[in-house]
């Protein structure tokens, strides 16, 4: 294999968010934020949210990490603002089957956004922590059950 | 291709195999190394004709397996030089033997207010151990910190030893920086204030001659996977006077001399320390590995990655915008070389030379203090083995170029 097959995971879309990542700041009045490492590199992600009645008003992140990561982190903070929180931990839980190779429903890709893209990563299965480390904090952040 | 090399190649039916289409390059020996085949035959060939447990029955099948068993402890012994069997404890794991050693014989000699000084590069096994020592007991943990060559700062460990420290843990070989520690020199310093030292050999034993009578260290721990042998198998060196001052850890069958409602008598070391039924094939497969690296020799091996890394160190310190972490000459460099790639992470470019069958480390490689100290979260990793040709480094560096080129392409 040559390097073609990393254009399927490494698109432009990708690129694009890592280089120049939506919502990467902290959020001074956060009702909740959650730190979570990835254990074999030492990367580290904090998401941020701002509750309202049950609907996230704002949602951000801070920490450095690889392409996937900081690309994926992006995605969730476009793919969860505004949403309801059972909405937004259901969204969370598509895309963990989406990276384990699992067909969305097209109304479900739709909710990810550009995640929605990272489906390629089942072809790259040592690299799925990279990219669900975000999604995993913004589930726990807003309550939803780690599995 | 000299003769030997080809004839070393058959036996790591592994290393021919293709990785994403490509034909695979290992270049994450110093995670876990090949095991080739004489090893593994040796290992079936005991399941088939001489397995049984040790030190247990009167029959003759349980006997022929105990001599096997005790026969590599011998074997152990010699390959690094011990002065008898009895200083060499079988474990896991050379976390295992690090975590006995700080967990026994760090309770009977260290006490509140005493020091443990460990280096900065170590990795976190030799580290944590010594870090829930220091907790337990209310001493202090000093660190030694690295030269401005990346080397071990040999002043600064004179400046940290004391008459206080009680315990020196150091890493023989780095298994970030490559770099090489004078062991002997730092037991000799260490004795004169009555320290002990511990030695983590896990990255210098497959590499290098070891004699631990000349080292005149206390411990030394090691394991098999990073020496040809199986996984599952380590060993602990212990000088036999402080061996038979440490108290076990764990409890159980095989352990003890004599056991009645209300106590129990121990067997003398080493056997002391092994309680319960033993990886009586991963004994097997470290003596068979043991026997494979004599056969070798460890100055073939240690001459073949010389020259390995002496072409390679060069060509990699060519490539612009890569940042070589540990000495930059290969004077002072093992086997291991890691570095970045300007602004790529890890991560990206590890998967990038997966993609073309190069596999190697990217992480902090169980060394984050030294990563911290470093200014980095993590590197990339290419450790190389006797099995790697001069071949292997040419495409290795046409690889990373390659990877380079991509990323920077994209962003």
């Amino acid at each position: 294999m040559s390097l073609n097959k990393l254009n399927q995971l490494y698109l432009a879309v990708v690129m694009d968010h890592a280089n120049h990542p939506h919502h990467k700041s902290s959020l001074p009045d956060a009702t909740k934020s959650v730190e979570l490492h990835n254990v074999s590199c030492g990367d580290d992600i904090r998401v941020f949210i701002k509750t309202k009645a049950d609907r996230i008003e704002e949602i951000s992140f801070t920490g450095n990490g690889c392409t996937i990561s900081q690309a994926s982190a992006s995605m969730m903070t476009d793919a969860l603002k505004d949403l309801t929180i059972p909405v937004a931990i259901k969204t969370c839980d598509d895309f963990f089957q989406l990276t384990m190779g699992k067909t969305l429903t097209s109304k479900a890709k739709k909710a990810l956004g550009d995640a929605a893209i990272l489906g390629s990563l089942a072809e790259f299965p040592a690299r799925i922590k990279c990219a669900t480390l975000a999604w995993h904090a913004a589930k726990e952040a807003v309550g939803g059950e780690i599995k | 291709m000299d003769k030997k090399f080809e004839n070393v190649i058959k036996d790591f039916p592994i290393l021919s195999q293709k990785i994403n289409d490509e034909p695979l390059l290992y270049l994450d020996n110093a995670a876990t190394s090949q095991t080739p085949n004489p090893v593994l035959n040796e290992m079936v060939s005991f399941y088939q004709s001489e397995n049984a447990n040790v030190h247990r029955g009167v029959y003759t099948l349980a006997n022929e397996a105990t001599t096997a068993y005790e026969n590599v402890r011998e074997q152990v012994a010699e390959f690094i030089h011990a002065p008898n069997a009895k200083s060499i404890v079988y474990t896991r794991s050379t976390t295992e033997s690090l975590n006995l050693v700080a967990s026994s014989f760090g309770d009977l000699v260290v006490h509140e207010s005493d020091e443990i000084l460990i280096t900065i590069m170590e990795h976190h096994s030799n580290l944590i151990p010594w870090q829930q020592l220091a907790k337990r007991k209310h001493a202090k943990l000093k660190y030694v910190e690295l030269a401005d060559d990346q080397t071990l700062d040999i002043a600064d460990f004179k400046r940290k030893l004391t008459e206080r420290t009680k315990i020196v843990a150091v890493t023989q070989m780095s298994n970030v920086l490559g770099v090489t520690n004078p062991i002997k020199e730092i037991t000799r310093l260490a004795h004169q204030q009555h320290a002990y030292v511990v030695v983590d050999a896990a990255q210098s034993v497959a590499h290098q001659s070891i004699d631990v009578q000349d080292l005149d260290v206390d411990f030394l721990a090691f394991s098999g996977h990073k020496m040809l042998g199986p996984t599952g198998i380590g060993v602990l060196f212990g000088k036999a006077e402080l061996l038979d001052e440490m108290n076990p850890v764990q409890f159980g069958g095989e352990m003890i001399e004599a056991v009645s409602r209300t106590q129990a008598k121990w067997q003398s070391a080493p056997w002391k320390f092994e309680a319960g039924t033993q990886n009586i094939g991963g004994v097997i497969g470290l003596g068979a590995a043991i026997t494979y690296i004599s056969k070798l020799k460890m100055t073939w091996i240690e001459a073949t990655e010389h020259k390995l890394l002496t072409y390679l160190l060069p060509q990699l310190v060519q490539i612009k915008g890569l940042t070589i972490y540990g000495p930059q000459t290969v004077a002072e460099h093992g086997s291991i070389v890691a570095f970045n790639l300007a602004n790529l992470h890890p991560h990206d470019v590890a998967t990038g030379l997966d993609m073309l069958g190069v596999e190697v480390r990217a992480g902090h490689h169980c060394a984050q203090p030294l990563m911290t100290t470093l200014g980095v979260e993590s590197t990339v990793r290419a450790s190389l083995s006797f099995y790697n040709s001069l071949a292997d480094m040419d495409r290795f560096v046409y690889d990373v170029k390659m990877v380079k080129e991509f990323f920077n392409r994209e962003s």
